[in-house]
This record gives C-alpha cells, sequence and structure tokens, in this order.
C-alpha cells in the first residue's frame, strides 16, 4: 500500500528565553490508508508537538523551529504555501483536541461552527444545516435540531468533545488526529467517546492517530503504537504485542502504571534515574 | 431582553433618588451660599433673597418642595443665573456637550480600535510595538496639554481652524473632539490590544485554523468578538464621560457646554445647578452602562442567557 503520511527525521525545537528547547529529536514513521497509530508517551514527551506538526499548527518560526520532512500523500507539507495548506487542514487531516470546552468558540452556536467547517471546504454545498444536524446524529447528540442553535457553554463537557468530533469528521478527513480526546472527561464518557470513535472509524474507513498517555484505552482503538519518550520513538509495533510483551524499560514502565482490577499490588510511579541507567545501556 | 430592559431603568429609581437626596444634603454643608459674593451685599437684600428662595426654611422642607418640583419636572432656578431655570441651562448647554461628545466617542471607538487591533495583529513586530507605545503616550498626554497645541499648530500657524469658539460647525467640533478623544482612543487601544493578544492564544484559534479556516478570517470573525467585549464594557462609562461634557476643554476652546458647569456651580453655591449637573451625570451613567451591558449581550452569548433569566 502506498505511504498515505510518512514522517522522516522530525525534530522540532522551541527558542525560549533560556536557550532552544528539542521538543521531538529526530523521529520517523509512517501510515498506510485507514490504519490507526497511537503515539503514547508522559507529557512532556513530545507528542503532541508531533501531531501539530503534521499540518504546521505549531507557532511559526523564530518561536519555533521544525526539521525533518513529513509527507502528505505524495506532498512536502513543510514546503507547501498556505493556500494549499489550508485544503488540506479539516478537509483531509482533522483534528480533534484534549480541551473541547476551550475549543470551541464560546461566540457561536455549535452549529455554525461545524458549518464552518463544511463551507470552508465546500462553498457550493448546499443545505449545510441538514448535514450538520446529520453529523450531529452521528456523534450520538440527541435532538440535534435543537442542539445546532446550542452555545458551548450550555452543553456539557462529553457533548462538546461529540460537537469536536462531529467538527473534525465533517468533510469526512482520511486521517483524524484525536490529541488526548478523553483526558478532560470523566471515566464513563471516556468509554462512550472512545467507543464512538471507534464505531466511526470502522464505517468510514479512515486512519487515526490516538495520542495519549493512557496505555489503557489504545488496545482497542489502535493496531500500531509508537512509545515515546524525551521526544523519541523507544519503542513501536502491533498494540497487542507491545502491550503483551514490552521491550523497552520505558515502555514496561508505562504499563506497569495501568491500574488493574483487582490488582494486590501497589502501583509503581516511573523510577527515572533507574530508567536513564537502563536506557544508557541500551542506547 | 426588553423585560431586563426595563428591569434595570426601574432599578435605576431608587439609585436616582439616593444620589440626588445625597448631594441635596451635601452641598448643603459646604460653608457660603449662593449669594456670598467677593463684594458683600446688604443684609437687607441677602434676607429678602433668601427669602425669595425660600433659603431660610428648615432643610426638610426644602428637599420636600425641591423633590417635588422635580417630580414635576421643574429643577428650579439657577441662584446664580438670575433669570434663567436649571432645565433651560441644562436644554441648552447640554445639547452643545452632547455634540461635541458624540464626535469625540465617534473618534475615539475608531482611532482606538483599529490601533489596538492592529498592534495585536502585528505584535511581535517593531510596527506592532511602536503602536502600542503610542496608546501609552496618548494616555499621558493630558487635554490641557495637548488642546493648546493643537490650536496652535492647526488654528494659529496653519489656519486650518478657529483656535476657539463654536459659530462654524462641523469645523469648530474638529480640534476639542480631537482633545477630548485622545485619552479614550488611547484607553480602546490598550483595551482592545490585550483583549486580542490575549484571544490569539486560545485553543479554539488552534482549533479553528485546524479547520482550515484563513488567518485573516481567524482573526476577523473569531477573535475580535472576543476581544471586543472589554471595550464595550468600558464604553459605558467613557459615553457618559464624554457626552457630559469637560471642564478643560470647554475652557480651552471657550465652548458653551456643560461640563463647565459642573465646576463652576459647586464654587458658586448654586445649589439647583449642582443638583441639575449631578442629576444628567448620573443618568448618562445609568443609561450608557444599561447600553453597554446590553451591547455585550449581542457579543457574548453567555451573558444574553444570564440576563434571560
Amino acid at each position: 500500500m502506498g505511504q498515505m503520511l510518512s514522517v522522516e527525521n522530525l525534530s522540532i525545537g522551541f527558542s525560549t528565553r533560556r536557550g532552544q528547547s528539542r521538543a521531538v529529536g529526530g523521529i520517523s514513521f509512517e501510515m498506510g490508508e485507514g490504519e490507526s497509530l497511537a503515539i503514547v508517551g508522559e507529557s512532556g514527551s513530545g507528542k503532541t508537538v508531533t501531531a501539530m506538526s503534521l499540518t504546521r499548527l505549531l507557532p511559526p518560526q523564530p518561536q519555533c523551529k521544525v526539521d525533518g520532512k513529513i509527507f502528505w500523500r505524495g506532498e512536502s507539507v513543510l514546503e507547501m504555501d498556505n493556500a494549499r495548506l489550508r485544503k488540506i487542514r479539516g478537509r483531509q487531516i482533522a483534528y480533534i483536541f484534549q480541551e473541547p470546552s476551550t475549543s470551541l468558540n464560546p461566540v457561536f452556536t455549535v452549529g455554525s461552527q461545524i458549518a464552518e467547517a463544511i463551507r470552508l471546504h465546500f462553498p457550493e454545498q448546499k443545505n449545510i444545516k441538514a448535514k450538520v444536524v446529520e453529523a450531529l446524529r452521528e456523534v450520538g447528540i440527541r435532538n440535534p435540531e435543537y442542539r445546532y442553535g446550542a452555545y458551548p457553554h450550555e452543553l456539557s463537557g462529553g457533548m462538546q468533545q461529540r460537537v469536536m468530533i462531529a467538527m473534525a469528521l465533517a468533510c469526512e478527513p482520511s486521517l483524524l488526529v484525536a490529541d488526548e480526546p478523553t483526558t478532560a472527561l470523566d471515566v464513563t464518557i471516556q468509554k462512550q467517546i472512545i467507543d464512538l470513535l471507534n464505531s466511526i472509524r470502522h464505517r468510514r474507513k479512515m486512519a487515526l492517530i490516538l495520542i495519549t498517555h493512557n496505555f489503557g484505552i489504545i488496545s482497542k482503538l489502535c493496531e500500531n503504537v509508537a512509545v515515546m519518550f524525551r521526544g523519541r520513538i523507544v519503542e513501536r509495533g502491533k498494540t497487542d504485542e507491545v502491550l503483551k510483551n514490552p521491550q523497552h524499560p520505558y515502555t514496561k514502565a508505562l504499563i506497569a502504571c495501568i491500574p488493574r482490577l483487582g490488582q494486590k499490588t501497589r502501583l509503581q510511579p516511573i523510577d527515572y534515574a533507574k530508567l536513564e541507567v537502563e536506557m544508557g545501556e541500551k542506547l | 431582553m426588553t423585560k431586563y430592559f426595563f428591569k434595570r431603568l426601574l432599578e435605576a429609581v431608587p439609585v436616582f433618588f439616593i444620589i440626588l437626596t445625597a448631594v441635596f444634603f451635601t452641598v448643603r454643608f459646604v460653608p457660603g451660599g449662593p449669594f456670598d459674593k467677593e463684594r458683600p451685599i446688604s443684609p437687607e437684600t441677602r434676607k429678602a433673597l433668601n427669602e425669595y428662595y425660600g433659603l431660610d426654611d428648615p432643610l426638610w422642607s426644602q428637599y420636600a418642595r425641591y423633590m417635588s418640583n422635580l417630580a414635576k419636572g421643574d429643577l428650579g432656578p439657577s441662584y446664580k443665573y438670575k433669570g434663567w431655570s436649571v432645565g433651560e441651562i441644562i436644554a441648552q448647554k447640554a445639547a452643545v456637550s452632547l455634540q461635541l461628545g458624540a464626535a469625540a466617542l465617534l473618534l475615539s471607538l475608531a482611532a482606538g480600535l483599529l490601533l489596538g487591533f492592529g498592534a495585536a495583529a502585528m505584535e511581535g513586530t517593531k510596527f506592532g510595538t511602536a503602536l502600542s507605545g503610542l496608546s501609552l503616550l496618548g494616555i499621558c498626554l493630558p487635554s490641557f496639554v495637548l488642546g493648546p497645541i493643537l490650536a496652535l499648530l492647526f488654528a494659529l500657524k496653519f489656519g486650518f481652524f478657529n483656535a476657539m469658539g463654536w459659530n462654524d460647525l462641523p469645523r469648530d467640533m474638529v480640534l476639542p473632539a480631537v482633545t477630548l478623544a485622545l485619552f479614550y482612543a488611547a484607553w480602546i487601544a490598550r483595551l482592545a490590544r490585550a483583549g486580542a493578544a490575549a484571544e490569539k492564544r486560545r485553543p479554539y484559534v488552534v482549533a479553528a485554523r485546524a479547520k482550515g479556516a484563513s488567518e485573516a478570517r481567524i482573526y476577523f470573525l473569531h477573535i475580535l468578538r472576543n476581544a471586543i467585549q472589554p471595550v464595550i464594557s468600558y464604553m459605558g462609562p467613557a459615553a457618559a464621560g464624554l457626552m457630559t461634557g469637560s471642564f478643560v476643554v470647554e475652557t480651552i476652546f471657550q465652548i458653551p457646554g456643560l461640563g463647565r458647569f459642573f465646576i463652576s456651580s459647586a464654587l458658586d453655591n448654586d445649589y439647583t445647578m449642582v443638583m441639575g449637573c449631578v442629576m444628567v451625570y448620573a443618568a448618562f451613567i445609568i443609561i450608557f452602562n444599561l447600553f453597554a451591558d446590553i451591547l455585550l449581550a449581542l457579543a457574548n452569548p453567555k451573558i444574553a442567557g444570564q440576563m434571560r433569566k
């Protein structure tokens, strides 16, 4: 299968007052059409900036410096002009963010915000409202005709995230990047959102990149996993194999952090000093 | 919204009443009276005047009489300008101050928003920093400095305008309106810039970008409607301040507005005129704040939701 997305030797640095800081240090990965990849890692491991860089959503230079290559269906994302980039954003690669409450504009109705996503890419589209209502229904919002006119603050967190999903899916993208889509939600809602993403993904045969720090939610959603630690991918493979038989000490430590029902031993915090010693031997 | 509007107006009635009562008694406690001039008047004349205006009556009965007259729409006679009623003076002078104030308000809004949103859009560039610095200068420059400088330059040196007066409208309006507007324009610019700079960093901006929206669309459609809210809140007191006139600007440019009466009536112990000025200012504050709140509700659906309750 021809590669849909390929990332080669990507590194991302931020310039701060105290000098350069490197968020991502030379990572590479590829994805085919319809595939799913989870990028797992702790806060600050570089997973979110990696996701953002795929459509150049990071702040421009000199604040932020992106090196390496990103190819989307053969086109170099880092070199294309802004007009071309805008045609890919939302239409081919769509995003869901961590905080639905702040990712929606508070002064517009949720319906009009989804309609905007459609109108940006299909300006000739007629009956946009009907399409939006359909999109809201697909993500499980009851009474979508009524909810069309709701403002973000009138919806619960779970509903807001469903709206974000509807907005991301409105233009039928080929790749959905979900950046910690359930972190801001409580556990019961988390499961609903995961199930929703899973069913839509299979129905649409859409590729998915799931950014998370939670190993617990990936087995259901993603066939492949890449584990990131301090800006590098330290382990990758099929999700069930990595989960069953992790090779890298950091992966082992992360998996040991998943709470399990009936577990009698205490959860172990990650011992970074020990990890560095072990990784030093491996690197 | 209509219900809210009338509710707020109704709430203003007791506020108004309390302000009037407080001012009525405090001005009476100020030493001296309306007929104390540099040249003393004879005791007989003073007695006759006091009797004519009823100033010898007990204070509470004066208060009752004033309030009952006020309820009939009569603001009383001015003690300083013989033959004029306070209502007549206000009607005449307020018309001038309103015109000047409205011109200054529009000017400060246009300049302030342009400058502030421009500075935020060009944030980080040298030009953007210069625009921010300009607004700081505008706040620091007092009108009694700016007014004479403008008059000196554009009236006396270049002869574009008259240095003072209020005859040749709208040309005579330009210099005082600019003088009056500068401080408000600078303040609005700072509010607008700070608002837009903060909104630019909100996650919904990244989300809009990820949808494929252009930078211009994000700025003008998504950011500005959020960023303008602090400016709207400020417009209430700003409009009231501008429309009631300014002592300094009216003195510099010799404009027959209401602003001068705010100071002179208090100095002259012209009790009824003080009351009239306070009433105008309080009414403007109440009305313009109400307008600002309604505009804010139009911009922010969250506030509109609270109003419906």
